[in-house]
């Protein structure tokens, strides 16, 4: 007998699939537009902050909306994507992947951009007196320092992702086993008769899920910072 | 030979820099906070890029705008120890010692062991950083750099964010380092008896220029740059050898060209070359030989030079050596007194020191050159 329904365990699964591909595939991304925003100054870059903030300040829909005319088949990315690499974002759980790396994108980047701009750069120039060059510098002191921040940046966008409802929706709709995750499944629970049962259930799951990622994060952090400080 | 040439425009600073250090022994970069020493060594390290000029260590250029080269600071091999030591908080202290190590070890000198025990840092290696002292983490810092196997070691300030313990605890370190792995290092400081103990050359920064550069003894000699080493550092530097020792008194014998200094005991065996900075206001001037005077220290002198420092105040350079080999000494007396004295250029005097006026940061050891002054009594 199982603590969960085969349909709650498909929708949690697919949740936790969506966040992971999308922090995942999100993070060096995250970390390049960090670093051009912390470390750069070019033209347009306020005009790059102002994008990548969007989703932050935009209703979801807009974003799924905008989504849905850039990466559908038949939009300008989206039908590129499929003639050459053959991919498609439209209607499946790539999608949905997709669009929560949208949302959470800005939280990334605003704690990896914070935490680089707390970086001493001072330590990164005694690296390359070292006889260490730039991208060693980066991976072995830089990276190391905004540790921190990357967690932080990281857990904030999964939180996000597993959160994810109306750009989700408006981009890939809420197809079962697809792109069913489990604020979609417990959107369509209020909009069926009797469903307030598994409806609370999935938002208790959905409790649950946050508050652990959030200890997880705290937890995390902790560690992290106090390595980085020399403590452990 | 290290060779710097270089120009800068940063704001309203300037800095146009002219000069050449020996590749041997340790060369003080002195000047006064803001004179643009530190700008100099990052000029070197690759850290502060010049506007122009050239910048080559032996026969490595690292930076020549004339010849397109400017070396990132990874590739220089120049060692530099930072005024914060600038230890990387997230590593032990083997793992910062480690981190500039090369794979394959060029030099059989520096390796991992003998920098440990050359800076006495075996009890310290698996500590965080966070677990050092001031003294440590500079030591610690000293290691990393010299572990880079570097030509040439840049030292910017590394004593002045330390107490006088701590730097007590970490000066024979950099002896150690001139001495044992004939490192040359440049060596930036505004602390006159850091460069006595230390330095064999010298150059005088003022303004974003160098005011003058030669050896330690000649720089110090020269009155005219009085204004610029500081008012209550102003001073000679007397080249002598640890002659004898006075047991019963616990006084200790300098041998110089044309005389002999006594000061209190030194303990350094025998013959030691000692530099020893006697500052110019520590020098009294009389007419004819003082008697019933508690001075030891009076020598027969000759004034070669007369300037007036400040106000009421006139330096007076003196040659209490040999005519063969002069020895400068200064005096800073009152103009009042030089009045009253009939004091004037050519006229012979003698010169009082006080021995209590000599300390130990007034003593630094050097290497001596071939054809030094040599005492034949210190055997």
């Amino acid at each position: 007998m199982s603590l969960l329904s085969p349909l709650e365990i498909e929708a949690l699964s697919l949740s936790l699939e969506v966040g992971l591909l999308s922090v995942a595939a999100s993070l060096p991304f995250g970390l390049a537009i960090a670093w051009l925003l912390a470390r750069r100054n070019f033209p347009g870059k306020i005009l790059l902050d102002g994008i990548v903030h969007l989703p932050l300040v935009l209703p979801p829909v807009v974003v799924g909306f905008a989504l849905l005319v850039l990466f559908g088949r038949k939009g300008p990315i989206g039908a590129w994507l499929y003639d050459i690499l053959g991919i498609t974002f439209a209607f499946n759980w790539k999608g949905a992947a997709l669009a929560s790396a949208v949302m959470g994108f800005p939280l990334m980047v605003r704690a990896m951009r914070l935490a680089l701009e707390l970086v001493d750069r001072r330590l990164e120039e005694a690296a390359r007196t070292l006889g260490a060059g730039r991208s060693r510098v980066f991976l072995t002191v830089t990276v190391p320092l905004m540790g921190p921040g990357i967690l932080t940046g990281t857990i904030l966008a999964f939180a996000r992702s597993i959160s994810e409802f109306g750009a989700t929706i408006t981009f890939v709709s809420n197809i079962p086993g697809e792109t069913r995750t489990l604020p979609l499944a417990l959107y369509a629970l209020t909009q069926v008769p009797g469903g307030e049962t598994a409806a609370w259930r999935l938002a208790a799951l959905s409790v649950a899920l946050a508050m652990a990622a959030l200890v997880a994060s705290e937890f995390l952090a902790r560690r992290v910072d106090r390595r980085i400080r020399g403590l452990a | 030979m290290i060779a710097v040439e270089a120009r800068k425009r940063l704001g309203s600073f300037s800095l146009d820099v002219r000069f050449s250090a020996p590749s041997t022994g340790i060369t003080a970069l002195y000047g006064r906070s803001g004179a643009g020493k530190t700008t100099v060594v990052n000029m070197l390290a690759g850290l502060v890029r010049p506007d122009e000029g050239r910048i080559s260590v032996g026969d490595a250029v690292l930076f020549s705008s004339h010849e397109h080269v400017d070396l990132p600071p990874e590739r220089r091999r120049l060692g530099y120890v930072f005024q914060e030591a600038r230890l990387f908080p997230h590593y032990s202290v083997r793992g910062n010692l480690r981190y500039g190590a090369p794979r394959r070890p060029r030099q059989r000198l520096i390796t991992f062991d003998s920098v440990v025990s050359l800076l006495a840092l075996a009890p310290l290696l698996d500590r965080p950083i966070a677990a050092l002292s001031g003294g440590e983490k500079q030591r610690v810092a000293i290691g990393r750099a010299l572990l880079a196997e570097p030509r040439l070691l840049l030292m910017d300030e590394p004593l002045a964010s330390l107490d006088t313990p701590r730097k007590a605890e970490i000066l024979p370190f950099i002896e150690r380092l001139r001495d044992e792995l004939r490192l040359p290092i440049i060596y930036v400081t505004h602390a006159m008896a850091e460069i006595v103990r230390l330095a064999d050359a010298l150059v005088l920064m003022a303004d974003g220029m160098v005011a003058a550069a030669g050896s330690v003894e000649d720089v110090t000699s020269r009155l005219e740059l009085a204004p610029l080493t500081g008012l209550a550092e102003a001073g000679a530097v007397i080249r002598t050898t640890l002659a004898g020792h006075d047991m019963t008194f616990g006084l200790s014998e300098l041998a110089f060209p044309g005389g002999r200094l006594r000061v209190s005991h030194v303990t350094l065996p025998l013959g030691t070359p000692l530099r020893v900075r006697v500052r110019a206001r520590d020098v009294a001037l009389a007419t004819t030989r003082p008697t019933g005077i508690s001075i030891r220290n009076v020598f027969p002198a000759r004034i070669v030079e007369m300037a007036s420092a400040q106000a009421p105040l006139v330096d007076v350079r003196l040659d209490i050596g040999t005519p063969e080999q002069p020895v400068a000494l200064w005096s800073r007396i009152t103009q009042r007194a030089a009045q009253e004295l009939g004091l004037e250029v050519g006229r012979a005097v003698f010169a009082l020191l006080k021995a209590v006026a000599l300390d130990r940061g007034s003593y630094g050891q050097f290497e001596p050159a071939a054809g030094d002054f040599r005492d034949d009594e210190a055997g």
